[in-house]
């Protein structure tokens, strides 16, 4: 048993340490992601003409590969956590932005027209209004983004031992202990699902307007 | 253009009402009064002063506004729904609330759905949080675009009622837009008929638009049966009620055979209440065995004196012996009345002209 969590020192992390670093390093770009897509969503939503283009560039952006972000970065920001940071939280906007403006979009134009007639300003409108409504579909977005960035931080390993419990990999490779690779894929998959599970939930939280399952109107 | 050239004096403390079929510019004109739509050219003066004159958020929470399918905060309790314009106008949440529980008792929504969310309600109820909303701070003026309209008719009678119940106690100015011609007539204090462009067609009293449409496209906008409708207005207090016709259900066979003649073909049983049971021939009425099963129907009785002569000739029509029945407001019988004498009464009540300050009843 013992093999599966005994961290060669290499890595100057114990199996905990890793753990938390990991979710650091998926956690934080999705964050930067979601602070990002916010504005960008709501120029799109604002400027209809907008949204095609800028979907457009987040796709493009999601299809260049973390190797070639690396390239680019590494001269910039070294080998860091940031350089392993940078491109996942590009790569998120391509989830969230989509999320968030047919989240802000599915409110009915009834409820806006509403608010409107009540007296909310613009910034009132959608901070107090369109925002919240969108909970549902934003969070739907942050699931995806959260667990794709979970597994996509182990990359991070190419540039110096960046990958959090990536570097598993490597080690298990360079020292002949497939255990430790063992380790690494099955604890980045539970750490997937355990975010996963409590975005669900905060989900559940956050709108206890929304109908229950089987409930009706 | 959506609405051109209109020119409407609108009343204070009363249901002015825009109706027209959809596309004529009812909506626009609403939506000009709390500038959620600017007009090109003109003016809107509320209360003598250019609405232009004051901010546009400060203007708007002064106006309730009550839309189709209430258009209600999905994501907000009842009672934060309701309390939406206080917030914004700064009261403390407790006050707000307060005036919100108030106001669900006024709309006629019981409390215990205050804690509860939008999608739990019906849509009858829904729209009752919507005119509570609208009401929440008290605003002079209430702007309403076709409330009533996604709602089944039977909720929808409940709410129209509401509204003239709520009205009488409040007293607001009232703008409400329709294309339901009945919906106009039954709620309108004064009653403007917009036709396609934004033109106004007509604006006038109910009863006047009955009697006298200004134009063939008010006319056919009035529908078929206007003067059936107007008879709304004619109040059935003055109709003469004949009471020789009504027995009891353990009436003897003397006073049977007193009450039938050759004017009264039917005799009116009614239980010992003198709730009505139904019609009978004298011949076949024998005394300690009337039957309600074998009695002949007797239509929907008509509420003597509130009720309006529209009811009284619907009772008489829907009656297979063409009499109707006057009760009181509990349900028991005052009289009957035959076709002949509702006839009359219209008759004279239309050589009177009166009718125009009655309030629509039926």
């Amino acid at each position: 048993m013992s093999g599966y969590f005994d961290i060669p020192s290499d890595l100057q992390h114990s199996y905990l340490g890793l753990i938390g670093l990991h979710l650091r390093e998926a956690l934080i770009p999705v964050l930067a992601g979601l602070l990002l897509s916010l504005p960008v969503a709501q120029l799109c939503v604002r400027f209809r003409w907008l949204y095609p283009p800028v979907l457009g560039v987040t796709t493009v952006l999601y299809a260049i590969p973390s190797l070639a972000f690396f390239v680019v970065l590494i001269d910039y920001t070294g080998q860091s956590e940031t350089t392993v940071m940078i491109p996942l939280a590009v790569y998120s906007l391509v989830v969230l932005v989509p999320a968030i403006v047919d989240g802000v979009r599915s409110v009915p134009q009834e409820t806006l027209d509403a608010a409107t007639a009540m007296g909310f300003g613009p910034v009132r409108r959608y901070l107090q209004v369109q925002l919240p409504i969108a909970v549902p579909a934003i969070i739907a977005g942050l699931r995806v983004a959260t667990v794709s960035s979970i597994s996509l931080v182990s990359v991070g390993m190419l540039i110096g031992n960046q990958g959090a419990l990536g570097n598993l990999l490597n080690d298990a490779n360079i020292y002949h202990r497939p255990e430790l690779a063992v380790t690494s894929v099955v604890t980045t998959a539970a750490l997937a699902i355990l975010a996963d599970a409590a975005l669900a939930l905060v989900r559940v939280v956050l709108t206890p307007w929304m109908p229950r399952k089987g409930a009706t109107r | 253009m959506a609405v051109d050239r209109l020119s409407l004096e609108i009343p204070d403390r009363s249901i002015t009402v825009l109706v027209g079929p959809s596309g004529c510019g009812k909506t626009t004109t609403l939506r000009m009064i709390n500038r959620m739509i600017e007009p090109s050219e003109g003016t809107i003066l509320l209360d003598g002063v250019d609405i232009q004159k004051q901010p546009v958020n400060t203007l708007r929470r002064s106006m309730g506004y009550v839309i189709q399918n209430a258009g209600l905060f999905q994501h907000r309790s009842i009672v934060d729904n309701i309390a939406t314009v206080p917030r914004l106008l700064g009261w403390s949440k407790q006050r707000a609330r307060e005036r919100a529980a108030e106001l669900m008792e006024r709309v006629g929504l019981d409390s215990s759905l205050a804690k509860r969310y939008p999608y739990q309600l019906s849509g009858g109820q829904q729209q009752r949080v919507g005119v509570a909303r609208a009401l929440a701070a008290d605003p002079p003026v209430l702007l309403m675009d076709e409330p009533f309209s996604a709602v089944d008719p039977v909720v929808r009678k409940g709410l129209q009622d509401e509204l003239l119940r709520i009205q009488s106690e409040l007293g607001k100015t009232i703008v409400f837009v329709t294309h339901d011609i009945d919906e106009a007539i039954k709620l309108g204090t004064m009653v403007a008929v917009m036709r396609t462009g934004g033109r106004l067609a007509q604006y006038a009293p109910p009863a006047e638009l009955l009697t006298a449409p200004a134009d063939a496209f008010v006319e056919d906008f009035l529908g078929a049966d206007r003067g059936i409708r107007r008879l709304s207005f004619f109040p059935s207090g003055a109709l003469e009620l004949q009471t020789a016709p009504v027995v009891a259900q353990d009436a003897d066979a003397a006073k049977i055979a007193a009450r039938g003649s050759a004017d009264v073909p039917y005799l009116l049983v009614t239980d010992l209440d003198g709730k009505p049971l139904g019609w009978g021939e004298p011949k076949d009425l024998k005394a300690g065995e009337i039957t309600p099963e074998r009695l002949l129907p007797y239509g929907r009785p008509f509420v003597h004196g509130s009720d309006s002569l529209r009811a009284a000739l619907d009772g008489a029509v829907l009656s297979p012996t063409g009499w109707a029945v006057g009760v009181d407001d509990t349900g028991r019988v005052v009289g009957v009345v035959s076709q002949q004498t509702i006839g009359e009464a219209i008759r004279n009540a239309h050589a009177q002209g009166s009718g125009d300050d009655v309030r629509a009843a039926g």
